[in-house]
């Protein structure tokens, strides 16, 4: 427990278990990204997965459309401790889009357009937890929140779920993405509160 | 990564400066503090008596100087943490601070690049404090500062920033009402106001752009559209008020 600053009383104390420690519940959708919002043409879009030895896995956007979805609803926690529940998305599972690929990897990059990076163990991407997604509440995904498809992975902090995701590179070792690089948590659990490097 | 940069640090409050009826800049001596960058935030934990404790992220307002922190709070009606720090919270007082967090929307004194800060109301914090940095370290690279508010008794710091300064060009737009000697109509910022009082994109500056979601990204794709690199455009949205 901290010091107690004097006449600091603060709201009502929510006991909601469904909340993150040092999160707050937001309605609203916000939107935070380091840089202007790419835009991308649906024919020039692709997802690659490239493995470690350099094999690359390649769908267009009919490609992605025509794989079977899944419309999860999910509670969504940002590291700037708004946290948002009940979002539904619908988007194919990334054990759909991985079930052909041939690897050994332990750890992923994701890649955007626009530049902006994210790491993440191979296993947290697996069984039902990891999402391509293009549609949010029932609309196409709007490009300031990351469309025309973004990665979803709502067990972590949510700039693990890259915006504008045109790919993922699977490494042997875990290298550090954009905001990790930057002193952020390498995994980012939201219940174990990892915000910063060392947290 | 700093040693220790993300230890809890007691920091006491050594003065305060309403910067207009609602926002207050937060003067805090922090000892142990590692010091930052232009551009970095720190976190302020709240805790009351019965242990509950919040915590709020704040822009630094102003370069690192020794172990003093200053943060500007807009006070949001019915906000949990902003109306005790600017109303209740006094000289003397303590809170939690831990910091410096952020290393991508910084400038640093090195850089002689031309600079572009593009501030929406309370966006202006980190620009802030850019701009001081910028006189502190003696910086030659040239500054333009476009700052929208609503009204001119929305402007932080405006002492300050209405002195002249050599290298730094510094340009209001008003989205409700103007002063009586502004020749422009109130409007919201657009392609016009960035072309004019930004810098052409061949020049290759930093861009700094920093305010609520819908105007960031209004001007980060003005930017974009007039050629600037958005590899060069650093964006700061703020999310929901951190009340």
């Amino acid at each position: 427990m901290g010091i107690v600053t004097p006449g600091f009383q603060g709201r009502a104390r929510s006991a909601d278990e469904k909340l993150p420690p040092g999160q707050y519940l937001v309605e609203d959708f916000p939107v935070l990204s380091a840089g202007p919002t790419p835009r991308v043409r649906l024919e020039n879009w692709r997802f690659t997965v490239t493995t470690e030895t350099g094999q690359k896995h390649e769908w267009t956007w009919a490609d992605l459309k025509a794989l079977p979805s899944e419309t999860p609803t999910v509670d969504i926690h940002c590291v700037t401790r708004w946290s948002k529940f009940g979002t539904s998305w619908r988007g194919v599972s990334l054990d759909t889009l991985l079930a052909d690929v041939d690897t050994a990897a332990d750890y992923v990059m994701a890649e955007s357009h626009g530049g902006y990076t994210t790491n993440l163990p191979l296993e947290d991407l697996l069984d039902g937890q990891a999402w391509i997604a293009y549609e949010f509440e029932g609309e196409d995904l709007p490009a300031e929140h990351g469309g025309p498809a973004r990665l979803l992975v709502p067990h972590l902090y949510f700039w693990k779920s890259a915006k504008w995701v045109k790919g993922l590179r699977l490494m042997l070792d875990d290298d550090l993405g954009f905001w990790e690089a930057a002193g952020y948590h390498s995994y980012g659990d939201p219940w174990r509160e990892q915000r910063y490097q060392g947290d | 990564m700093v040693q220790g940069k993300l230890a809890w640090r007691v920091g006491r409050l050594a003065e305060v400066r309403d910067e207009t009826p609602t926002a207050r800049t937060l003067v805090l001596d922090v000892p142990g503090w590692p010091g930052h960058l232009a551009g970095q935030h720190v976190d302020v934990r709240l805790t009351a008596e019965d242990g509950y404790s919040t915590t709020r992220t704040y822009s630094i307002a102003a370069p690192a100087d020794g172990e003093r922190v200053e943060i500007t709070v807009q006070r949001v009606p019915g906000g949990e943490v902003s109306p005790f720090l600017t109303e209740v919270f006094a000289p003397g007082d303590r809170v939690e601070l831990r910091g410096p967090v952020g290393g991508w929307f910084v400038w640093r004194p090195a850089s002689p690049d031309p600079v572009l800060l593009v501030a929406g109301g309370a966006g202006i914090v980190p620009l802030m404090a850019m701009v001081r940095a910028r006189r502190q370290a003696g910086s030659r690279a040239p500054f333009k500062l476009l700052y929208s508010v609503r009204t001119p008794e929305d402007v932080y710091y405006a002492g300050e920033l209405r002195r002249p300064e050599a290298g730094l060009d510094v340009t209001f737009v008003y989205s409700r009402k103007g002063p009586a000697d502004w020749p422009g109509e109130p409007h919201r910022i657009g392609v016009a106001d960035v072309n004019t009082a930004g810098w052409p994109a061949e020049f290759a500056p930093q861009c700094f752009v920093c305010g609520p979601t819908g105007f960031v990204e209004a001007v980060a794709n003005v930017l974009v559209a007039l050629g600037h690199d958005p590899r060069r455009v650093k964006t700061e949205r703020f999310g929901p008020s951190g009340s």
